[in-house]
């Protein structure tokens, strides 16, 4: 049944393919606006390097998590899947699959050839794309229970801005840390094994949660 | 303030599966209404009506299990439709007010994932059938945002042909439909009260069946 | 009209009861509690520990706590009033100065207690949320609403004196340390919470809103204090740790303690002063106002 949900999200996104693009557009635009704004000096761009991409990966992120329910809370379809005999948590589950996969996957393709901007090494890239795979599961999951929130809300981007960002800081300082590390000649495997972790928690609560918050909102 | 409930009822009593007692709704800080009883019989058409305002799409919603009651409760079969979850949630198509279509897909893939989602397998000459039926022969695979609004609601509609489901909550489904498509949904009705399913509908129209018991369920502000 | 509830009032815990001996006794014919208590007094005559019950049960409608509310307010607020006072001449005159740091540190008798407040108010703010989801209990609900914006209060207010220890001890206005992260993070997720219930128009989806956002904060809590404590020690390195606290002499922890007890207490009012605001403004359409002489 996760499979029809998935296929069912990854068709939808397939035909309009323009908003999977527009959020890696913006992602790699923001990256590049800090060394516009900072000045580009090699070492302190090699420096800045790990926390601006990250923080471009979670902005780009709160941009597209709106989309996760709205579209189908507009046209009906949610109400729908909150009335078919499957366990709320595994829609949700499948939801924020397709949406990782469509939304996430590709700031973590892309990050290393942002990464080059800030000439960093190939290991630094190679440990950057591992902490966004790692991380960007997380921002799904998290997010997911902030959209469902927000359903219907006026406001929309901001206040699932507001509500999930503070709670993407742990994920924001054990990726950026790793990339750090690995720029300072250290080892991250401390810095990945922590952001695993929470990824499990977060993989463990956020369906949950989220789908509590979806039976409030659809009330 | 209160509503007030009349019903009529066409014929002797048989086993009540569905049953509503003391009902209350309050939706923000107005209450809908309050003191709702009645119970149903398979076969039965019941014809919810009221005023724009008055709660109709709301009951429907509480029946359905999305909105919890402010008082009162719903059983099924004897058991109450909380601890039921799952089980009851198999046994109710509920046809709201937005479609419930998706605008990107194509008809018959809408039927086809919805039924799989609801754990019934459709195979796509079956699909094919179904919406040949509803009249859209030879739009079955454009996308559904290319269909009139009245050829998506016959797309929402065709769900009731594939699903095997015992209640049917339906909720304004005869907007945007043409006098062809009201017949044939009165056709489908009158097939589902003939296999001892319910029916449940919210509508300004007078919707007359020709099957079954029909009951008349009003509310007022 | 049999009228039975089955959830405790927030400020009223029916301690030594047995749940069931509870639900059981809620189910006798009594009459209407709201508004009746006389009568339901005088019917269970007989049995001191029905009517002790009953009006415990009687204060979990908010229409009910309100005028109780009403009463307790005083004898929370005078003694506050009186604690702070208290709290402040010790802090400030009595205990002595510290050997590093002078008498910029005294700033402590205020930012500590409002940061443990700030942190205090956000665990009970989850937990009464959390009642009110659970229980579909409005009152707990509102509760929560009015603490929120009193741990609020209490976190920006510590960050503001955070900013003041730190010019004078060691030249900047803000610092980057686990502290002073964390508190500003607990800020951005009180206004997380606020700004939700003030998005929602429907005041029950606010509420249960607002729980789900509450119990998932208070569960990252701690990851996220323990994650700003890492990052924190991973870029201090050698550097000696800032907003160190002074070593406690007896003054000093006497002065804390009467300033965390004033601030318990000022809580405690004006977040009742609020519920009833926030029962005014919700309970506008309930005819039991009329009894009650609102």
């Amino acid at each position: 049944m996760l499979r029809w949900i998935v296929w069912r999200d990854l068709m939808l996104a397939w035909r309009r393919r323009s908003d999977m693009l527009s959020t890696v557009f913006f992602f790699v635009i923001v990256v590049s606006l800090f060394p516009l704004g900072i000045g580009p000096e090699t070492q302190l761009l090699r420096t800045i390097a790990p926390g601006v991409v990250w923080v471009a990966a979670l902005l780009a992120s709160m941009l597209s998590l709106g989309r996760l329910f709205a579209n189908d809370y507009q046209d009906g379809t949610l109400e729908q899947l909150l009335l078919t005999p499957q366990p709320l948590f595994l829609v949700v589950l499948g939801k924020t699959l397709a949406h990782w996969i469509v939304a996430e996957v590709p700031l973590v393709l892309i990050a290393p050839l942002v990464g080059v901007q800030f000439d960093l090494t190939k290991e630094t890239l190679w440990i950057l794309f591992v902490s966004l795979l790692l991380g960007t599961p997380v921002l799904s999951l998290i997010g997911s229970v902030g959209a469902a929130l927000t359903l219907g809300l006026r406001g929309g981007g901001v206040l699932i801005s507001i509500l999930v960002l503070p709670l993407y800081i742990p994920a924001l300082i054990f990726g950026a840390g790793a990339v750090e590390a690995s720029i300072m000649g250290s080892t991250p495997s401390a810095h990945l094994s922590l952001l695993g972790a929470f990824a499990i928690v977060s993989l463990l609560f956020s369906p949950w949660a989220t789908a509590a918050a979806l039976r409030i909102s659809l009330e | 303030m209160d509503c007030l409930l009349s019903v009529t009822i066409g014929a002797r009593r048989t086993t009540k599966i569905l049953e509503v007692s003391k009902l209350g709704c309050v939706r923000g800080d107005r209450r809908l209404f309050s003191g709702v009883d009645f119970s149903v019989a398979p076969g039965t058409f019941v014809q919810l009506t009221g005023p724009n305002g008055s709660g109709k799409t709301s009951l429907l919603r509480i029946l359905c299990g999305l909105l919890p009651p402010a008082e009162g409760q719903i059983t099924w079969e004897g058991a109450n439709i909380r601890s039921l979850g799952e089980e009851y949630v198999a046994v109710v198509t509920y046809l709201g007010h937005r479609h419930g279509i998706k605008d990107e897909l194509s008809a018959s893939e809408n039927l086809r994932i919805t039924n799989a989602l609801n754990g019934i397998p459709l195979s796509k000459e079956r699909a094919l059938e179904a919406l040949g039926q509803m009249g859209l022969a030879g739009r079955e695979s454009l996308p559904a945002r290319l269909l009139s609004e009245g050829q998506r609601r016959r797309v929402a509609l065709a769900r009731l042909l594939v699903c095997n489901t015992k209640l049917w909550l339906l909720d304004e489904v005869l907007t945007s439909l043409d006098k062809a498509a009201v017949t044939l949904v009165r056709s489908l009705i009158e097939n589902h009260l003939n296999g001892g399913g319910i029916v449940i509908v919210a509508t300004h129209q007078e919707l007359e069946v020709a099957a079954g018991r029909t009951k008349r369920l009003e509310l007022t502000t | 009209m049999y009228r039975f509830c089955f959830h405790p009032g927030p400020l009223r815990q029916p301690s030594g009861y047995l749940w069931s001996e509870i639900i059981a006794d809620c189910q006798l014919p009594i009459a209407d509690l709201n508004g009746r208590a006389a009568d339901a007094n005088e019917l269970a005559m007989g049995s001191q520990k029905l009517a002790i019950k009953m009006n415990l049960y009687k204060y979990a409608s908010p229409a009910n706590f309100y005028p109780l509310a009403g009463k307790m307010i005083p004898w929370f607020a005078i003694p506050a009033a009186l604690l702070f006072a208290t709290g402040l001449f010790v802090g400030f005159f009595i205990a002595p100065s510290d050997f590093q740091q002078g008498d910029a540190y005294r700033i402590i008798f205020i930012h500590v207690p409002a940061a443990w407040m700030g942190m205090f108010l956000y665990i009970l703010m989850a937990i009464y949320a959390g009642i009110g989801w659970a229980f579909n209990a409005r009152l707990s609900s509102m509760m929560a609403s009015s603490l929120a914006v009193t741990g609020a209060m209490f976190t920006a207010l510590s960050l503001i004196t955070g900013a003041f220890w730190g010019k004078p001890t060691w030249g900047t206005w803000w610092v980057w340390d686990a502290r002073m992260t964390s508190t500003l993070i607990l800020m951005f997720l009180y206004i997380g919470f606020i700004s939700l219930q003030a998005a929602i128009d429907d005041p029950r989806r606010a509420d249960r809103a607002g729980a789900v956002l509450a119990l998932v904060g208070v569960i990252n809590v701690p990851i996220i204090y323990f994650s700003v404590q890492w990052w924190n020690t991973l870029h201090q390195g050698a550097t000696i740790r800032i907003l160190q606290k002074p070593t406690i002499k007896g003054s000093m922890l006497a002065a804390l303690l009467i300033m965390l007890a004033a601030c318990w207490l000022y809580s405690v009012a004006v977040v009742l002063i609020r519920l009833r605001c926030i029962i005014l403004e919700r309970e506008q359409n309930a005819s039991r106002f009329a009894e009650v002489g609102v």
